[in-house]
């Protein structure tokens, strides 16, 4: 046996229902390594996590982990066994303090009683691993998601781990944190630790891991060293098909013509809600695709929920066609004609029990209603037309949302408001956490609904699709729209400098 | 890419006992229940055995229709019980006269179930007020009426028993059309236009958005509050009624012996129906079939000479045997 080699899963089989979810998969990691583990939604990569750790069983194939087979039926015996999984939504416990959340499940004992003081101490020391002071008597709920990200890592590495699988950790963290958790995953490195590292991220994995495997349809596609495969090669193995791509072009977006853009539709004037949201300016035009860039926590989802009714302006003002507008609640904003995808599917977009058809219908069923009665038959065939048109990959209309890949329940939920037949769509973080095929896709949807006279306002964490995607970008920045660029203004360089150093609305003119 | 939906479509599903059990137990083991009665209990295949049961469990399956809808927005409503103790405090005091006579007796008795069973209903109105507008957890919300409901019943009665022989208002207890007790009508009647309601109407398709993602359907611009007022409204109305039927029967009305225990009742017959109880996911047909279920297996028990006590334990073994298979079909869904 090789002693280098931590974790060997060969020949896994696993079916949900009859339908395979992985069929010999196999997959090797060698100690001290940083593995990345990528593929399309659906491609397996969670499903054969959830294998290793023992939340599913396999159908057939071989695990050794440590030079012995390994066995566990659950995440708990995996994590006693030495291997610790950080999800993407942060499994924490809100109420209680740091120290509780990290020791939680294995308390320090003296005497028979809790040693609070030689867990405060190491939680406090674990923490600081990852350059966070922090008071570990505080409840978790009183500090920032990126923090509680971080939390949950030295909760996993405290569990003395000697392989941490972290699944997309970087979604909920700003640049800076991202740096920090990437030296911390350097230190596990130099600790012997082995590190699976799940993303959809590209630049990440070039930049702190070793080696990637490749998951397409349940399989194992291919094992390289980072720095032996080019960018493109991994994207098309993901796809499995050739990229045409045009070089330097990273997004579906292709060039827009200008005379699609029509009228202003809506515009906003120094909208403010608490600290978060202190001085926002913007219009949309018609038929135009208006970007809002900025770092995390810069105030562009809160300005959207703003537009869209779900939070009440503190001041300003909007004007939406040629009267002013105050929506008061989401359902005020919906009869207006917008339409607003959220960024946390799961938690404000699908509702998860229900049908693809339900789901798509859920804003448009009151008006297709005959006095309060569904109107099936025309619900079937407004469904049906979507799935076409929006290429959702489903069983049909009746099956469960929850089942479909994330790309395609954005795609159920654009469905939703296309459906409605919107003036305005807001797109809060339209392409995260959705494979690349996908992503194309919708990208390219967006683009051809705006050519259809569609004003969308498409808010984006990735710079490429805010500079490919939109015909203006406004910058944000702390709560301050600090620029505004047309397309041809709008480059890396700009956005960038405009996010860390804009700051007074003059500069911003300047700027144009 | 390359799975296509058709074949997903050609995939045969591999048979799923758990999918399958969480899916049509309940139905089985009424089923069952039932072949093991003929088989084993006397006189069990009769007219007059069947009336029996049937009215026994109208009111609870009456009442938890009202539970199955606050129970899929995801919210409970504990204060049926004592809904159900006002309603079958005011009608009495109505159609006898106590509070202001009525000449016409068809008059007073149309005057006192309407005017109660909407009292109870408005009572129901105030439950979801508390819960949309206060943002109160539904159980505390519901616990206020529980404990003050019955409280108000008592003081409307001045805690006396009210005794009254009214054939005109207890039709709807002891009369009978086409040789069909009437109050098992009227439950057929709540269950098929709830049924109907919860799969057909956009309402009913709004409740279930509600209770499998609120903030979703928030923002896809359902007026989430005021379809939780109508839920708990129609809770109330439903205790209503049933508050009405129990009294019928007895002819008599007690503050303190009306629908006690009957929130419990009717959160046991929706639970083994197979409603989940975190919402989202719900039937009125399961309720029903629960329902009788748990009324079967306590006749069973005290036909074949077991004791009531023993067969509250039963009951309590048949919910979690229910709730158990639920979990188990969910988790392998």
């Amino acid at each position: 046996m090789d002693t280098d080699i931590l974790l060997s899963m060969t020949g896994i089989d696993k079916r949900f229902a009859g339908i395979p979810a992985l069929s010999a998969a196999s997959f090797t990691v060698a100690r001290g390594e940083v593995h990345a583990l990528i593929g399309q939604n659906g491609a397996g990569k969670s499903t054969l996590i959830k294998v290793l750790t023992g939340y599913h069983r396999r159908d057939a194939g071989e695990v050794t982990f440590d030079g012995k087979p390994f066995e566990v039926a659950s995440p708990q015996q995996a994590q006693a066994n030495g291997i610790s999984t950080i999800y993407q939504e942060i499994n924490l416990v809100p109420y209680r303090s740091l120290t509780e959340n990290i020791c939680l499940g294995r308390e320090k004992r003296r005497f028979g009683l809790l040693d609070w003081a030689s867990m405060h101490r190491e939680a406090e020391n674990l923490l600081q691993r990852f350059n966070i002071r922090a008071d570990v008597r505080r409840p978790l709920m009183e500090f920032n998601t990126a923090t509680q990200q971080m939390v949950a890592i030295a909760r996993a590495i405290g569990f003395s781990a000697k392989l941490v699988i972290m699944d997309e950790p970087t979604s909920s963290l700003d640049e800076r944190e991202v740096g920090v958790l990437f030296n911390v995953i350097r230190q596990l490195k130099q600790d012997g630790v082995s590190v699976v590292f799940v993303s959809h991220k590209l630049d990440e994995l070039y930049a702190v891991c070793d080696r990637v495997t490749i998951m397409r349809d349940g399989r194992t596609i291919r094992t390289a060293r980072m720095d032996a495969i080019e960018k493109i090669e991994l994207v098309s193995s993901m796809l499995g098909r050739s990229i045409e791509k045009t070089e330097g072009h990273a997004t579906a977006f292709t060039a827009r013509d200008e005379k699609n853009i029509g009228k202003v539709l809506l515009s906003a004037d120094n909208l403010a809600v608490g600290q978060i949201v202190q001085d926002v300016s913007f219009t949309i035009r018609s038929g135009e695709i208006a970007g809002f860039a900025g770092l995390l926590g810069a105030g562009r989802t809160e300005t959207a929920r703003l537009v869209f009714g779900i939070d009440r302006l503190k001041a300003g003002a909007m004007t939406y066609g040629d009267k002013t507008f105050e929506p008061r609640r989401p359902s005020d904003a919906i009869a207006a004609g917008m339409g607003f995808c959220t960024e946390d599917r799961k938690s404000e977009g699908i509702v998860p029990d229900m049908s693809v058809a339900e789901n798509m219908m859920l804003a448009l069923m009151p008006k297709l209603a005959k006095s309060g009665v569904i109107d099936e038959k025309a619900q079937q065939e407004i469904v049906k037309r979507f799935i076409k048109q929006l290429g959702i990959k489903c069983s049909g209309p009746d099956q469960k949302v929850r089942e479909l890949s994330g790309g395609n329940q954005q795609k159920v939920l654009l469905g939703r408001w296309l459906a409605m037949n919107p003036r305005l769509l807001i797109l809060d973080e339209p392409t995260r956490g959705i494979d690349v095929g996908a992503k194309g896709e919708i990208q390219s949807l967006i683009k051809s609904l705006a050519d259809q006279g569609l004003a969308v306002l498409m808010i984006s964490s990735e710079l490429e699709e805010v500079i490919e995607g939109a015909d203006r970008v406004f910058v944000l920045r702390d709560g301050i729209s600090v620029a505004e660029f047309g397309r041809a203004a709008a480059t890396e360089d700009a956005l960038m400098g405009a996010m860390a150093h804009g700051n007074a609305p003059a500069v911003a003119e300047a700027l144009v | 890419m390359t799975d296509t939906p058709q074949m997903a479509r050609t995939t045969a599903r591999r048979f799923d006992p758990f999918d399958f059990l969480a899916r049509y137990g309940t139905l089985i083991a009424l089923l069952l229940l039932i072949l093991f009665n003929l088989a084993f209990t006397r006189n069990f295949a009769t007219i007059q055995t069947l009336n029996v049961n049937l009215t026994q469990v109208c009111t609870i399956v009456i009442v938890a229709v009202g539970m199955t809808l606050v129970i899929a927005t995801g919210g409970i409503d504990l204060s049926v019980g004592s809904l159900m103790a006002i309603s079958g405090a005011l009608a009495p005091m109505i159609f006898l006269g106590k509070i202001m006579p009525i000449g016409n007796i068809y008059l007073a008795v149309a005057a006192a179930m309407l005017v109660s069973i909407a009292v109870a209903g408005l009572f129901g109105l105030f439950n979801g007020w508390l819960i949309s507008a206060f943002r109160i957890q539904p159980i505390v919300a519901t616990l206020v009426l529980f404990i003050a409901g019955r409280g108000i019943a008592q003081v409307m009665t001045n805690g006396n028993l009210q005794t009254f022989r009214v054939p005109q208002f207890q039709f709807i207890g002891l009369g009978r059309v086409l040789g069909i007790p009437v109050q098992v009508i009227l439950m057929l009647l709540i269950v098929l236009a709830a049924a109907w309601m919860l799969k057909r109407t956009v309402f009913g398709r709004q409740i279930i958005a509600i209770g499998g993602n609120e903030r979703a359907a928030e923002l896809s611009g359902i007026a989430v509050a005021r379809v939780k007022l109508l839920v708990y409204a129609i809770s109330g109305l439903c205790a209503g009624l049933a508050g009405l039927v129990v009294i019928a029967i007895n002819s008599s009305s007690d503050a303190n012996l009306v629908g006690l225990g009957m929130e419990l009742d009717a959160i046991a017959a929706v639970a083994v129906g197979g409603t989940l109880l975190s919402g989202g996911k719900a039937t009125i047909i399961g309720t029903l079939i629960g329902a009788m279920t748990i009324q079967l297996v306590r006749y069973t028990l005290l036909a074949n000479g077991v004791p009531d006590a023993a067969a509250l334990v039963v009951k309590a073994g048949i919910i979690i045997l229910a709730v158990w298979i639920q979990q188990q079909g969910r988790a392998h869904a």
